[in-house]
């Protein structure tokens, strides 16, 4: 070892500490810009961070690729889904009539919409890729209202910053922030390739997410809250999907 | 890898379409029709987490070493072959070395010799650029930004394609890059690659 080392030592050292502290800041500067997901902590977290906070600032107001009529996949696939429960079969042998779907939280009118009062709102398609992160992919035309048009009828509060929504499976939860909840691709999508949208693929309504894989585009969607926090809810990890083990964030 | 052992080409791929080919494994979901009569526990919640994690420690440090790398004249000086390296001849005798797992002298071990340098610069500027490009290009929210990245691929299952075979050459180099150092002599090379330097007991004083 020459002396080299020691000087070495020291500027390592001074890199080191201003290291830690420009970490420090970075992370009080992400919580307060909001770039900082629900699920950041474990030995995980950092990555989760990173991609949440990375992407939020590159993407936050980008458009999901969309394909041309002819890049249509012959068959959407419907995947496999656990047995339906009873309230739902209940509704299906209505033929849906009675589905509702309720929205409240920090919202000045709560509402609740009927598939019919959802369709008779202007409807907007876009021929999209839903990604599993199993690695599979099919692209589609689905139909819907945007989520950013009833959010808006329910008047969202400014201090807002997530959209919780819920499946009829009480198992399936998810939640968004206010950039993907009012991102015009953000749908309640009802119509899949010109008809109905299939059970097998979520019907009679379904939350779609196009930047974000399929998990999060929330099948048989029957209630909404809008929130400034997700402690509240499930293990406060954000969603269903960290509680078994996924990322909230599924821009990735 | 394991929930889809199916890989395609194009932009969008399922079990209800054609697979360019099927990994021979079974699977952690029972959709995909492997041939098994099984399926595997799910792995990919943990895996998933991981898998990102280490790629933004791979890109943090590979960053790092791409800036120095140039500033110091690292891949000019150690990673370009020299010209006089760059004949059929030097190349034959230099692959027949390595198949008859001759030890570099002591002279030769202070640098790289033509076939590490093009491996290397070959793993350094194709392989780990082309696996990171790969990944970006199968992330919907990245390619809403960015969709050029996905579209020269040809599509987001052909990035997916890619990057499985990418990883597959990248784990080759690894295997063959450790079994290497074994032979040059386990200790030292490790010695080596920690200080700087080549011979510890030749350090200069």
């Amino acid at each position: 070892m020459s002396d080299l080392s020691r000087r070495k030592l020291i500027t390592t050292g001074l890199a080191a500490a201003a290291g830690v502290t420009g970490l420090g800041v970075a992370a009080h500067l992400a919580q307060s810009y909001g770039l900082v997901p629900p699920d950041h902590g474990g030995i995980y977290g950092l990555g989760e961070t990173l991609t949440y906070a990375s992407q939020r600032l590159l993407t936050r107001h980008s458009l999901a690729r969309e394909f041309s009529r002819s890049q249509i996949s012959k068959r959407p696939v419907p995947n496999e889904m656990p047995p339906l429960n009873a309230a739902f079969k209940r509704l299906q042998a209505g033929g849906f009539v009675d589905w509702r779907l309720s929205v409240d939280g920090m919202v000045a009118r709560p509402g609740t919409f009927s598939l019919a009062q959802l369709k008779s709102y202007p409807s907007r398609s876009q021929i999209t890729q839903l990604a599993c992160e199993e690695g599979w992919s099919y692209i589609a035309e689905w139909t819907g209202v945007p989520l950013s048009h009833v959010l808006e009828l329910v008047g969202v509060q400014p201090q807002a910053k997530y959209v919780v929504y819920f499946s009829i499976d009480p198992d399936w939860w998810e939640s968004i922030d206010m950039a993907d909840a009012l991102h015009p691709q953000t749908f309640l999508a009802y119509g899949l390739n010109g008809e109905e949208l299939p059970v097998g693929n979520g019907g009679p309504l379904r939350l779609r997410l196009p930047r974000q894989l399929g998990y999060k585009s929330v099948k048989f969607i029957t209630h909404m809250t809008v929130t400034d926090s997700l402690k509240g809810f499930g293990k406060g990890l954000g969603s269903a999907a960290p509680e078994a083990g996924y990322a909230w964030y599924a821009g990735i | 890898m394991i929930s889809h052992p199916r890989f395609y080409w194009g932009e969008a791929g399922n079990v209800l379409t054609k697979p360019l080919f099927q990994l021979p494994i079974p699977s952690s979901r029972a959709l995909v029709p492997t041939g098994y009569k099984y399926v595997l526990p799910d792995q990919n919640g943990w895996s998933r987490a991981l898998h990102f994690q280490t790629a933004w420690i791979l890109v943090l440090t590979g960053l790092l070493y791409f800036i120095s790398g140039f500033f110091t004249g690292h891949f000019w000086k150690n990673l370009m072959p020299r010209k006089a390296d760059l004949s059929w001849r030097v190349l034959f005798t230099s692959f027949a070395d390595h198949l008859r797992f001759k030890r570099p002298s002591e002279a030769e071990a202070w640098s790289y010799n033509v076939l590490q340098r093009l491996s290397y610069l070959f793993v350094i500027f194709v392989l780990f650029p082309l696996v990171i490009w790969s990944g970006l290009a199968m992330s919907l929210s990245f390619v809403s930004a960015f969709p050029a990245t996905v579209t020269l691929l040809g599509g987001q299952q052909s990035a997916r394609t890619i990057h499985f075979f990418v990883t597959v050459a990248l784990v080759l180099f690894l295997l063959v890059h450790i079994v290497m150092v074994w032979f040059a002599g386990f200790w030292s090379r490790m010695r080596a690659m920690i200080t700087g330097r080549a011979g510890a007991d030749k350090e200069p004083t």
